[in-house]
Parts: structure tokens; sequence; C-alpha cells
């Protein structure tokens, strides 16, 4: 961990060092605007800074985001429809439910795929064509059609984060669940083994090391999903409210704070499942 | 033998009957299809193994000798003659668990300890959980591996592991004992260790072994019938019945007896390359 510190804000400094430079170049026409209705000559100090401090800026310097997150998760109650938190949360409650299905699906699939013969066959190629529609254009009809039947709210949402979520799941486990080997599986018949016994004592634990290399994957495309299913909504509450709520008004500020906050989101939830990876295959002997 | 009587009856006149063989192949031939064209795995092998018995198998690459234990084991299927484990077909005989298969690498699942590696094939097969925990220790005794039941296997050496998965194929108490060069992958010194074991083992549990080797004195060493066969195609070109006692101390290698048996094996593997 500590070893890698050094780099990491390596990157991080380089990073926030092109972000301000790209903000003066950004936001400079807008300034030279203001000051020439002002009638003013403006110095390189006094570009800076006005570049640096614009109201609705076409990029916003990294310290506006960061008093913006401030604001918006210290300052205001979580209950608040103004607070970040309020709004991660809806997202979050949506992907969370979202990743479980998938996996579930995803699980289901795989499962089929490697003991049916018939579905190894047909259903590979529904699973990929499924990933080629873009989610954009399928988002707002899966919305629709819900709605029509009288669902909506968390699980519409969720059904899109699924819709991504289970793909990652289907291939690892595929993968996972054949990668015992000849050995391995002429020694269950030896033993008489029936499939079913196989399965459970066999080729699910053998599986756990593709298992969470794509939880990892389908985490973060489920998140990704949450938030697509939430612009067709109408903005009206979650991470992708206030993405398009930032748009509609040229908040630049608040879409950023939103990417910023989405993005924290990933790398927690995709962390915790990495902590419980290495937990889990330290302890089955496989890490 | 009475060809028309029905499978179930046979088996029993063979279990009443004292010195039928264990394992019976007649004229057993096998041919792989593969894209360079058929491969003649076996042609017209036939044998008789009798309980008991230590037969080995021994031969260069592409003899057969492994593909003769799988058709044993019921994980091959031959393409012509016939072949009996304890009286039925290979099929039966793995349904009713009637043998253990010990393969090249030890094949323990990092993720059981030793004890719940050996445990595997209990839980498959539904014995009861005190019995198992029994079973278990017993096995462990016999490979003396006790005490290291609740290890894991990376915990354990290469010759530890190899002992842990014959326990393993130990602990159903199957009559029959099917290797396939379990110690090909060990250094010498382990080898000739854990060949004095198997004697030991084999002394004590009266179980009837097929094993598979590459090496001349370790077949010589172990076995009271060694099986010389030679490839292209895989067929069995000499039978010895080993002269040497039951009771073998290591430096019985040293004794003419078992040099003039090595030599016999030694050039039944040549006659074999010869015909080519």
């Amino acid at each position: 961990m500590s070893r890698s510190l050094l780099p990491v804000l390596t990157v991080l400094a380089f990073i926030g060092v092109i972000w301000y430079a790209a903000a003066v170049a950004l936001n400079a026409p807008w300034a030279y605007d203001k000051a020439q209705r002002a009638g003013v000559e403006l110095t390189l100090p006094a570009l800076v800074s006005d570049t640096w401090a614009q109201d609705k800026p076409k990029l916003p310097a990294p310290h506006q985001v960061g008093a913006e997150l401030w604001e918006t998760t210290v300052q205001k109650k979580v209950t608040s429809k103004r607070s970040l938190v309020y709004h991660a949360w809806i997202t979050l409650s949506a992907t969370l439910l979202g990743f479980v299905l998938g996996t579930g699906l995803g699980i289901l699939l795989a499962v089929g795929i490697v003991f049916n013969r018939t579905m190894d066959m047909s259903v590979m190629p529904w699973v990929i064509a499924s990933q080629t529609i873009p989610i954009l254009a399928i988002a707002p009809m899966i919305i629709v059609v819900l709605n029509a039947v009288g669902i909506s709210g968390l699980l519409p949402k969720a059904m899109i984060s699924m819709y991504l979520s289970f793909f990652p799941v289907v291939v690892g486990m595929v993968k996972g669940l054949r990668s015992p080997d000849a050995m391995q599986l002429d020694q269950m018949r030896t033993w008489n083994a029936s499939a079913a016994q196989t399965f459970w004592k066999l080729r699910l634990p053998a599986s756990m090391p593709y298992f969470f290399t794509s939880l990892k994957i389908a985490m973060a495309a489920s998140l990704v999903g949450a938030i697509v299913g939430e612009l067709p909504t109408g903005a009206v509450a979650g991470l992708g409210a206030r993405l398009l709520g930032g748009s509609y008004y040229g908040q630049t500020i608040q879409i950023w704070s939103a990417l910023i906050m989405a993005a924290a989101l990933a790398a927690a939830l995709v962390g915790t499942i990495g902590i419980i990876q290495r937990v889990t295959l330290k302890r089955m002997g496989m890490a | 033998m009475n060809k028309h009587m029905n499978e179930a009856t046979i088996t029993q006149t063979i279990e009443t009957a004292p010195g039928t063989p264990v394992i019976a192949a007649r004229g057993l031939d096998l041919t792989f299809q593969t894209n360079d064209g058929p491969v003649h795995a076996l042609r017209d092998v036939s044998l008789d193994i009798a309980k008991g018995d230590f037969v080995s198998f021994i031969g260069p690459s592409g003899c057969g000798k492994t593909t003769f234990l799988r058709v044993m084991a019921d994980l091959e299927e031959p393409t012509g003659g016939s072949v009996t484990v304890n009286g039925v077909t290979p099929a039966e005989a793995r349904r009713a668990r009637a043998y253990g298969y010990v393969f090249q690498a030890a094949g323990l699942y990092p993720w059981r300890t030793i004890g719940g590696n050996i445990r595997l094939p209990l839980e498959i097969m539904g014995i009861p959980r005190a019995e198992q925990a029994e079973r278990v220790r017993r096995v462990l005794e016999l490979v003396e591996l006790g005490g290291f039941e609740k290890k894991f296997p990376w915990q354990l050496s290469g010759g530890m592991q190899q002992r842990a998965s014959i326990a393993r194929a130990l602990s159903f108490d199957a009559d029959i004992l099917l290797m396939d060069e379990p110690f090909g992958a060990l250094d010498e010194i382990v080898r000739d260790h854990l060949n004095e074991q198997l004697l030991k083992l084999w002394e004590r549990t009266g179980k009837t072994i097929a094993f598979v080797t590459h090496s001349i004195p370790e077949a010589v060493y172990l076995s009271t019938k060694i099986v010389v066969m030679s490839p292209r195609p895989g067929r069995i070109t000499d039978v010895i019945e080993s002269p040497l006692p039951k009771e073998r101390p290591l430096d019985i290698r040293d004794t003419p007896e078992f040099l003039e048996v090595a030599h016999r094996v030694r050039e039944g593997l040549r006659a074999g390359h010869q015909d080519e």
C-alpha cells in the first residue's frame, strides 16, 4: 500500500497541474469577454484568478469542485434534496439491487451454459448480442414499459444495472466453472460423483478467482447502468439526475462534483469486493 | 463359464469362486480417431490379474499402459474385445466404487485440508460423518501422515501430497487400487521411500494393485507380475511372474535374482522396439 502511495500522489499532482492549466485556457474567452464589456485591460494574474472562480465555467477548477463537494455533502442534511449524499444513496441503492440481480442472472446462465449443451450453443450469442445494443437507446424504453405496467422507482433503474452487470458474470463464471482440468473431472468420475456433486465440490470452488474478477467489472458496470437509468426519468433524484440537471442549467461545477462522487462510489464498491476477494481466496488457499 | 448367464449371476459365481481373476481382459482393442488418422492405443490385449496381485505395466510412451489402466477404470471405452473388473463391466465396477485411482498428480484441492481432501470421496459416497472421521484417521496412519489432517496441501512436500492422494484412494475401502505413475514426478530418494511404504501397505491391506510406471527398478521391486508393453500398436510383449519373495527390503535390488528379472524386462522392452 505505502509503496504505491508515491506514484499515485505523483500522478494526482500531474493531473492537478493539467486541470488548472486547462481551466485557464478554456475559461479565458469568457473572462476576456467580460473585461472587454467593462472596458478594462486584463492582466495575467487577474485572468488566472477570474478563470478559476467563474460561476458557470466551461471547466471548473479543482478547488471549485472541492468546495461544491464539501458544501453538498458535509454542510447539507443527508435528507435534503440538495445533498449529494442523498443523491448518491439513491444511485447506490439501484446499483446494489441491479448488481445482485445481475450477478444472480449471470450465475444462472453460466450454470446453464456449462451443464446444458443446447444452452451452450444457443444462449452465448444472445448474451453477446445483448451487449452490442447501446444502453442509452434501450434504457428509456425499459423505464417507459415498466412504468406502463405500474413499476417505477428503484426497480426499473436496477433492471438497467442488471442488464449491464450480468454480462461479465456470465463470461467469467463460464470460464471459471470450466476451469477444473481433465484429471480432476476424471477423478470425480472414478468416485461416481453426480453432476451436482461435481458442481458443488469442484466446479464452484474452483471458479472463485474468476467469480471475484467478474464481480469487480459487474459492479462498475452496474453503477454506470444506474446513472444511465436516472437520465430518462426526468432527473428527479440520483447522481444521474444531478448530471442531467447540471447540464440543463449549465451548472458545470454541479456536474463535476456528481462525477467525482460517482467515481468515489465506484472506487469504494470495487475496493470492497477486492478486500472480500483477498480474504476469501487466501482462506481457500488460492491466492 | 456360461456366456448366456446374466451378469449378476456371473458376479456371484466369481465372488464365490477363489482364484478367478479380479481383472480379466480378452482381445482388447482401442483405436482413437485423431485428425492424423486412427491411433491404435491397444491391440489384442489379453491379461488376467488375480486377487492380491501387484501388477506393473511398463513400456515406452505410447505403448498404451495408461490407456489400459483407464479402460479398467471406465475412463476410456474399448473399441473391441472385453474386460471385466470383479466379474462385471468396468462401468458397473466404477458405479459400485470397486477401485481407487491414483493419478500422476496428487490433485488435492487447495481449499480443503488434507483431512478434507480425503473426506471428499466419502462425502460423495454418502458415508456418515462419524465414520468419515474414523476412516480419515485410519488411512492417514496407513500412509504415515498421522497428525497432518488439519494441514493444507501447500504446507506439504510433493511426496507427502502424493501419499495423501493414495490415502484418499484407500479411504473408501475399494479392493482394487489403480495407480498411474503416481511417483513419476518425484525424486529418486523420495520415490524409494514411497515404494517401500507402498509395499508395506499392500502387504497389510491385501489389495489388488495395477501400477503403471516408466522405471524398470520400480516395476521389478514392487511387482508380483510385470507386464511389458510396446507401442504402435500398443500391445503386451511379455508377462513376467516375479520369483522374488514377498518380503522385499530395499537392498533386494542388488541380488542376482532381482537383476535377472530386471534384465528380462529390459530385453522385453528392447524386443518391442525392434519389431517396428
